[in-house]
């Protein structure tokens, strides 16, 4: 069998058996790579364009800031979009979430109190969770295309977000709080950012030991150990250059280094999360499921509704994470919060390989999807790019990447 | 055989909006039986299987598994009850790989409540390889294999979770003379083992040789349960073709059969 699927194949196809065999060996996902290589080379253009501002510790310093919060939405749609629907609203229920949020903290709530912004906090994840179980109810158990509740969704959380205060800017946040945007003191120092970077280092080892031993032991496919050891050194090379930059802007008028955004360590911990729920749990796998067949995932038991219904929810919560962090780096609450985020956040799943039919799609993906994007806007800010200039120009790139991605994918 | 039919299948119908798929159709299977089920194309053969898998649920008509009213109202249900079914689409999840499928809704977890990704694989190793001793790329979205590989993947989780009832229907659509023979030596020995089986087929040579018993549809509904070893193939055929039993025929056939 093998010998006949080997000779079927046209011989002057070297492009791909070396894909092929780097797969194989390393045993990640070149699509992945290409990313990768695709991101620096637009860093190292941006670079020479802006005579190097562009990788400046301060520029790189705002670009993971600015990254987070798309980010963040993004590793939910890609749960969405695999799962074969599609959310419109997440812009608009981030505004609606971080609105209800800044009213509590500043206008219910009493001012520095020790409770206030952590209640508010739970208050604005609750109602992310409340308006994703909203929104699935109507898509999973009412049979409503999610398209059509979304949008109406994107409506109808953007006239709220309106409602809660009659359009009134709410501000200032509580100081505390305002460290979750990464602003002056929202980093965590050089010290801490050492002791995270190595206590990383220290568990991607670990992680890739345990698998390996597991693999054995189960007399699964182990790849090579320099192939191990070259992935490590990469990811070595990657944390400690980032906690290297990081630590490389100063405060303001001092010679303090930052550290790491707090912003950025919460969207390192959404990223682990929901790398882990798509990879390893049972609900991520039905949800992949449910995208590569819908009838077959119903026929194997898997309850698709209430799986539908969760995806959302996840949605939800993680717009209100988004919510958090825009508002704590505002300062206030505001009407346009998250407004046009909707379209950001699925071009950064879709440039991040997620596919819109359904059942392909990767967490880790979609934020370099939502890094590319970033790269780009940040960068024609520092080129002094109209905006309706930078939008003509991201629209084009999302063309670019999805017919990238399916002669990608016809080439397989 | 033991006197308590394994499944006892009464009346049941099935309308879709205007067609009746099945019409009041009763069938019964042994343990250590298989019970062939034979019909033209659109005679109503899945939909009826579907109705005891869970996939469908029939208008009229109730279900006895052991000689109880069985309440199946959805696949899970049916597993429950140990039926286990080879869907003639298959019902792969296309961009999971074989442990993927063949685990889908029952997957197997580490202590930490996490899948098991390796025992998943070491087990699907195993099991596939009693069908296909030449499947090795088990890791593979099941999109990029073959069709032969793709049955056997179906075919492996059916009998995986020791199934006491298994329904295959078409089992061997997509497979090579060497692995439908291996299929037909898998169903003898679950056979041996006190499995019941359906086997669902529109050609009469798939079926005849393995069957205990054959029950023919037309237009969704029943035209008879025979023996096989009381009828020849052309009988049969001239079930499946004319709608008629053999008795029947006799009376009109001009050639008949004695
Ligand atoms: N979900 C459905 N909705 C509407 N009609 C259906 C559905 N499933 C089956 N049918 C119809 O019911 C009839 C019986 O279909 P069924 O699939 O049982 O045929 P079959 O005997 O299995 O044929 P084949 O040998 O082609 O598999 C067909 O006319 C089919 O079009
Ligand atoms: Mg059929």
């Amino acid at each position: 069998m093998n010998e006949q699927t080997t000779a079927a194949r046209p011989k002057n196809q070297g492009f791909k058996n070396a894909v092929l065999a780097l797969e194989s060996t390393f045993g990640i996902d070149t699509r992945m790579l290409a990313m990768v290589g695709a991101l620096l080379i637009i860093w190292i253009i941006l670079a020479v364009m802006t005579d190097g501002i562009f990788l400046t510790p301060r520029n790189l310093y705002n670009l993971a800031v600015q990254s987070t919060v798309v980010g963040i939405m993004a590793t939910g749609m890609v749960l969405v979009i695999v799962a074969r629907h599609i959310d419109l609203s997440v812009g608009s229920v981030l505004g609606t979430t971080g609105m209800v949020i800044a009213a509590f903290q500043v206008e219910v709530f009493p001012i520095g109190a020790f409770w206030n912004w952590p209640l508010t906090i739970v208050i604005g994840l609750a109602l992310g969770a409340l308006i994703g179980c909203w929104q699935g109810y109507w898509i999973a158990y009412r049979g409503v295309p999610a398209f059509v509740v979304t949008l109406a969704g994107f409506l109808m959380f953007r006239g709220g977000a309106w409602l809660i205060t009659e359009g009134r800017t709410v501000a200032p946040m509580d100081v505390t709080y305002q460290v979750l945007g990464g602003g002056i003191n929202g980093s965590i120092g050089f010290f801490w950012s050492w002791v995270l970077g190595i206590l990383a280092l220290i568990a991607v080892i670990a992680v890739s030991m345990y698998s390996r031993a597991k693999h054995r032991k189960y007399g699964c496919r182990v790849k090579p150990m320099w192939a191990e050891v070259v992935l490590i050194l990469i990811a070595a090379a990657v944390i400690l250059g980032f906690v290297e930059v990081m630590n490389s802007y100063y405060k303001p008028h001092t010679e303090i280094p930052r550290g790491i955004p707090v912003p950025v360590l919460i969207l390192i911990c959404v990223v682990l999360v929901m790398g882990f729920v798509s990879k390893v749990t049972k609900f991520g796998r039905y949800v992949f499921a449910m995208g590569g067949n819908p009838e077959a995932a119903e026929l194997s038991g898997i309850d698709v509704k209430k799986t539908t219904l969760m995806v959302f929810v996840v949605m939800g919560v993680l717009c209100a994470i988004a919510a958090v962090i825009t508002t704590a780096r505002l300062n206030a609450g505001t009407n346009s919060m998250g407004m046009l985020a909707e379209l950001s956040v699925i071009a950064a799943a879709v440039i991040g390989g997620t596919s819109l039919a359904g059942g392909i799609g990767s967490v880790v993906g979609a934020i370099l999807g939502a890094v590319v994007m970033q790269s780009l806007e940040n960068g024609m800010v520092l080129l002094s790019v109209s905006s309706a200039m930078r939008q003509v120009i991201i629209g084009l790139v999302l063309i670019a990447a999805v017919w990238f991605d399916s002669m990608y994918r016809r080439r397989r | 055989m033991t006197d308590i039919p394994l499944i006892e299948m009464r009346n049941i119908s099935k309308r879709f909006g205007g067609l009746q798929a099945v019409d009041d159709v009763s069938i019964d299977l042994y343990p250590g039986e298989v019970v062939g089920v034979l019909g033209h194309n659109g005679a109503g053969k899945s939909v009826l299987m579907k109705t005891l898998s869970g996939a469908i649920p029939p208008d009229s008509g109730d279900i006895r598994v052991n000689g109880e009213t069985a309440d199946i109202g959805n696949p899970r249900d049916a597993q429950g009850y140990g039926i286990e079914t080879i869907y003639q689409t298959l019902a792969l999840a296309d961009n999971l790989d074989a442990p993927g499928n063949l685990f889908l809704g029952r997957e197997i977890l580490t202590r930490f409540g996490t899948l098991d990704a390796d025992a998943m694989e070491a087990e699907t190793r195993k099991v596939v390889h009693r069908l296909n001793p030449n499947f090795t790329n088990l890791k593979d979205p099941v999109r990029n294999m073959s069709g032969g590989q793709r049955q056997s993947v179906a075919i492996a989780r059916a009998i995986y979770f020791n199934a006491r009832i298994l329904i295959m229907d078409e089992p061997t659509a997509a497979l090579g003379p060497q692995e439908t023979a291996m299929v037909a030596e898998l169903i003898k020995q679950l056979k041996s083992e006190g499995i019941g089986i359906f086997l669902i087929s529109h050609d009469i040579h798939d079926v005849f040789d393995l069957a205990d018993r054959v029950t023919v549809l037309k237009n969704g509904r029943k035209v008879g349960t025979r023996k096989t070893s009381e009828v020849t193939k052309d009988q049969v055929l001239g079930m499946i073709i004319l709608g008629k039993l053999p008795e029947e025929e006799n009376e009109n056939d001009v050639k008949g059969f004695h």
